[in-house]
């Protein structure tokens, strides 16, 4: 399913901001500050755009009763107080689906265990790890069957083991999913294209190849990098100079 | 789940009969159950027991019934308000309710405001000026994106201290000390008003609300997740927060109107609730408003019978059985409502 960004201005953040993905990886990279969560948020309808217009399908977001049939997000939102348990926070991504119990068991059954976490089911979500949390609430949005799939800093307080984890998943899902990453070598190894936030403007897109060259990784985040290819995949990987450029 | 339903209302089913033999004059439970039996049968009840059958009828089952409904609809909104502002600490009264509603009722008992109304004009005066203060609180709270957790909790907070003080100033003001005392009386909770008229509003409001709560439990566990996350898995968030605010505020308005403002029922109960079946409203839902029932039934026998004949506010009695049974429950159970 397609996902478009049309001139999307939420005003004093981000600036006329156009992208779309499809049945694809796509990754929002950018300094902080830079606007890519408020796009997502756009997105997610977590926030009304001041201009612009966020299609999914086709229609916009804002007319959309049906739309979390379709499209499921992580967000940022963070302060838990409910002491849920681990299957019962997964088990509400099934909420805007018409109710069958026998499905929706094994929907979430299949999440539990795509993202790790079968072995925590009935522990209190509160009780968990950062990390254990950030792939309970992933379970979550994939038991929600999205068609399009939002991800905000997905690997956040992950190991790195469970970092390529869930962006394998979210590759092997075969939906279209928009993800906001930090770690640009992530971004180049697991997203199809790349949007380079700044300054609440998209200033480059492409292939990873395309995109993380030296010259815009100085430009946009003040960094000297230098681009090796990884030895066994061959993608694009960057090594970071220690001073930074001003 | 179903076994947990049905003990609570096995309980709640003793509880009632329990509470309308006990009192100054006890009727023994068997002769209870075998009046109430006559009386909803349309059976014979012998000339020497129609005394404890007035009793039994006409002064102790309205009180009884009344405090099962007002138990289960202060527990019923406590957990719906406390999902609707993540809030720990919030109960039916955090939206200014009880402190606007002693405005209104201190006002009739000091000053004779609405005396034209007779015995109604407490809970007239009660239910206009509580209404008015959620009013005037949803106004305040009110910005372009709706609701939000923590303005409406501030909001509250901070408008129920003016209530209060205008409240306590009519009671300074007042001339003489007795109707400041029959104000603070209705303020901390009583039932000793209840008849069979003071029943049918309570109880059709507060059975709704619970139904249409019970009817968006799985709204609720979003909602308690936060307001983006709920918004992700489709619930309409500002205009689900508005339906709770009204649903709360109605129930709770109409309970005080008949009770006063008991206290700490639905601050505990929830929370009670959460410790013995978790978060999921789902589950904590349809058990609240059963346990909130029997404990207030039982409340109310303590508040006739501790001191006898005087009768004690049934705030006095929710804080002094309640805030015990809350602190050992919370420190024996790894309860972290609140996180760890």
């Amino acid at each position: 399913m397609r996902a478009e960004i049309d001139q999307v201005t939420v005003r004093g953040i981000i600036e006329g901001i156009t992208l779309h993905a499809e049945n694809e990886v796509v990754g929002i990279v950018g300094p902080n500050g830079s606007g890519k969560s408020t796009t997502l948020r756009c997105v997610y309808r977590a926030l009304k755009p001041d201009a612009g217009t966020v299609l999914i399908g086709g229609q916009s977001v804002h007319r959309r009763q049906d739309l979390a049939r379709e499209l499921s997000a992580l967000t940022q939102e963070s302060q838990v107080e409910f002491d849920f348990t681990v299957a019962e926070v997964v088990e509400m991504g099934r909420l805007p689906h018409r109710r069958d119990p026998a499905r929706d068991r094994r929907v979430v059954a299949e999440a539990l265990a795509r993202v790790d976490v079968a072995h925590l089911a009935g522990r209190s979500f509160l009780s968990l790890s950062g990390g254990e949390r950030q792939r309970v609430l992933i379970a979550r949005a994939v038991a929600q069957e999205p068609e399009v799939l939002v991800l905000d800093e997905p690997t956040n307080h992950l190991d790195i083991r469970h970092q390529l984890d869930v962006l394998a998943l979210a590759r092997g899902l075969g939906v279209t999913v928009l993800t906001v990453l930090h770690d640009l070598n992530l971004a180049a190894s697991y997203c199809d294209r790349l949007y380079v936030l700044d300054e609440g403007r998209v200033v480059a897109h492409g292939t990873p190849e395309e995109v993380l060259v030296p010259e815009l990784v100085a430009k946009v985040f003040h960094v000297t990098a230098h681009v090796v290819r990884h030895p066994t995949t061959g993608v694009p990987q960057l090594l970071f100079d220690q001073e930074v450029t001003p | 789940m179903i076994g947990k339903i049905s003990a609570l209302v096995g309980v709640l089913a003793v509880s009632i009969v329990a509470g309308v033999g006990l009192g100054p004059v006890s009727v023994p439970f068997d002769l209870t159950l075998q009046l109430l039996h006559a009386a909803v049968t349309g059976g014979t009840v012998p000339a020497d027991l129609a005394g404890q059958y007035h009793i039994v009828w006409d002064i102790r089952l309205p009180r009884v019934l009344l405090a099962a409904v007002v138990g289960a609809g202060l527990s019923t909104v406590g957990v719906a308000i406390q999902a609707m502002v993540r809030n720990a600490l919030a109960d039916p009264y955090v939206l200014g309710i009880s402190s606007g509603a002693s405005v209104g009722a201190t006002a009739v008992a000091t000053m004779g405001v609405l005396s034209g109304l007779g015995v109604y004009a407490l809970s007239t005066g009660a239910f206009l000026t509580g209404l008015g203060a959620t009013a005037l609180v949803y106004i305040t709270a009110r910005t372009n994106r709706g609701l939000t957790p923590l303005r409406l909790v501030l909001t509250g907070t901070a408008l129920a201290y003016g209530f209060s003080a205008v409240a306590m100033l009519l009671v300074f003001q007042a001339p003489h000390g007795e109707a400041a005392r029959a104000a603070m009386f209705w303020l901390l909770g009583s039932l000793g008003g209840a008849d069979w008229r003071s029943l049918p509003v309570a109880t059709v409001v507060t059975v709704l609300g619970i139904v249409y709560l019970m009817t968006r439990a799985r709204q609720l566990n979003a909602l308690a997740m936060g307001d983006e996350t709920a918004t992700t898995l489709g619930v309409a968030v500002t205009r689900f927060r508005t339906h709770l605010f009204i649903v709360t505020a109605g129930i709770t308005g109409v309970l005080v109107a008949v009770s006063g403002a008991v206290g700490f029922v639905g601050l505990m109960l929830p929370h009670l609730t959460r410790m013995v079946v978790g978060a999921d409203h789902r589950r904590v839902l349809p058990l609240a408003p059963l346990a909130g029932a029997s404990f207030l039934v039982w409340v109310d026998v303590a508040a006739r019978m501790l001191a006898a004949p005087e009768e004690l506010p049934l705030g006095v009695i929710t804080a002094a059985i309640g805030v015990p049974c809350f602190i050992f429950l919370m420190r024996r159970r790894a309860y972290v409502f609140g996180g760890r």
